[in-house]
């Protein structure tokens, strides 16, 4: 009885975040998918251009500010720290996370040279769209890497990716989360500490 | 395959000490009751893939040709078949266990265990392990534990790894003379695995601003998607920004 009642509270609580948080993605599949397509295509075409690791990031970080929710996902992965935060700060901390973020993964992608991604289909997970792909590396077994679009800003943007199942967007939360105690807190401390990062 | 009835008692204890999982009063993403041990032997093991493991690896890596590496490591699956096909039969997974005796016969008949002939042939891999059986049976995650030399896992997998260590069916049915061949093949593999992802496992241990949270998290993300399980704790940036 106790059991039924909280379920009901929560079913109840569940669907009121759900109605005040907006409808259902209006986003299609196929606009999702040409979204992360075009993602896959530069990220093979940066991969096999046999520019300078350099010049890799620079391109690295383009293309997570032109597809990705850049501002949305630094604020979040910030955290409730942000509250604290001045504006120029939210702003300084999203600039210093879009370099860090093509730098920290862009190594990682150097690893995919002569591999390639394959968008394999897309999913609506209701309030986003989520698109399957495969990455197919050389020297290791295929795995999954996992999109996730959304228009919830205006933009068809993706907000996360999802590799095996491990998000980006958490990873870095616990990151910064972390990097933010190293730094006691200093919002001004650990923006500089993430610039020097990655 | 002939078990001891100890050996039998042991694993049925275990199984019942999962009555002791640890449970968290709600739901919550990281329950980490254990955390000041867990950080303790987390810097051991760190210093023990520094000093020892990672160099090693290396070696490992640069000192064999990759076909003898790869051999080791196909062989380290070969002898852990019985044990995923005794697991999916424990799960009901008679597809899987079906799925696995054709690749173990595959692969023993064609290249003695040291080719992956059946993936060749798209037989591909399908690790089960006991962990996984008690997930399928209802059991809970339990607690986050970090181990000494063993890394990351939950209370319900620790249960899980000892249970698939004394009821492996090769340890049973190998001859005494060549016992060693499954810890010996399993190291190595542990070894290449190290090798393979040394960048990424190099970079989590070594750039981390805490080696340790981002291990626990990494961990338990992927175990939990292995396990098919789904994720009540999405990271969803929108929800965050529009709750304030």
């Amino acid at each position: 009885m106790n059991r039924i009642s909280r379920r009901m509270a929560l079913m109840t609580g569940a669907a009121f975040v759900a109605h005040a948080a907006g409808p259902a993605s209006a986003l299609s599949d196929a606009q999702a998918r040409a979204l992360v397509q075009q993602v896959v295509d530069d990220i093979n075409r940066v991969i096999n251009s046999g520019k300078s690791e350099r010049a890799m990031y620079t391109d690295f970080e383009r293309i997570f500010r032109r597809y990705g929710d850049v501002g949305v996902i630094a604020a979040s992965v910030l955290g409730p720290d942000r509250r604290r935060a001045s504006q120029a700060q939210q702003r300084a901390f999203a600039d210093a996370f879009a370099g860090y973020m093509a730098r920290k993964y862009g190594k990682r992608f150097r690893e995919f040279i002569g591999g390639r991604i394959d968008v394999q289909g897309t999913r609506n997970a209701g309030r986003y769209q989520e698109v399957q792909t495969v990455a197919r590396l050389q020297g290791s077994s295929p795995f999954s890497v996992v999109f996730r679009v959304s228009d919830r800003s205006g933009q068809d943007r993706f907000f996360d990716i999802v590799i095996e199942g491990i998000s980006l967007g958490k990873t870095e939360r616990t990151e910064i989360g972390a990097l933010l105690d190293r730094n006691r807190g200093n919002i001004d401390a650990m923006i500089a500490d993430l610039r020097q990062r990655g | 395959m002939k078990y001891g009835v100890s050996t039998v008692g042991v694993a049925v204890g275990l199984a019942f000490g999962l009555a002791a999982c640890t449970t968290p009063d709600e739901s919550v993403e990281i329950f980490d009751p254990y955390e000041e041990r867990n950080r303790k032997v987390h810097d051991f093991n760190v210093s023990l893939d520094r000093n020892l493991v990672r160099p090693v690896a290396r070696a490992y890596g640069e000192v064999l040709p990759g076909e003898i590496r790869a051999g080791v490591s196909n062989m380290k699956d070969f002898v852990s078949t019985p044990s995923y096909i005794l697991n999916d039969v424990f799960q009901g997974s008679f597809e899987d266990a079906a799925h696995n005796t054709l690749r173990l016969a595959f692969n023993g008949v064609f290249g003695f265990g040291l080719l992956d002939s059946a993936s060749a042939a798209g037989v591909e891999r399908r690790p089960s392990d006991f962990g996984q059986t008690l997930h399928v049976w209802g059991a809970p995650e339990g607690a986050y534990i970090e181990s000494p030399f063993i890394g990351p896992s939950t209370e319900r997998d620790t249960i899980g790894t000892v249970v698939d260590i004394v009821t492996n069916p090769t340890a049973y049915a190998l001859d005494r003379s060549i016992i060693w061949v499954s810890p010996g093949v399993t190291a190595g593999d542990v070894l290449q695995q190290r090798y393979e992802f040394g960048d990424t496992v190099d970079s989590l241990l070594d750039d981390s601003a805490d080696s340790y949270a981002q291990t626990r998290s990494i961990y338990l993300q992927n175990r939990r998607f292995e396990l098919g399980q789904d994720d009540e704790f999405e990271f969803d940036p929108y929800e965050d920004l529009f709750d304030e």
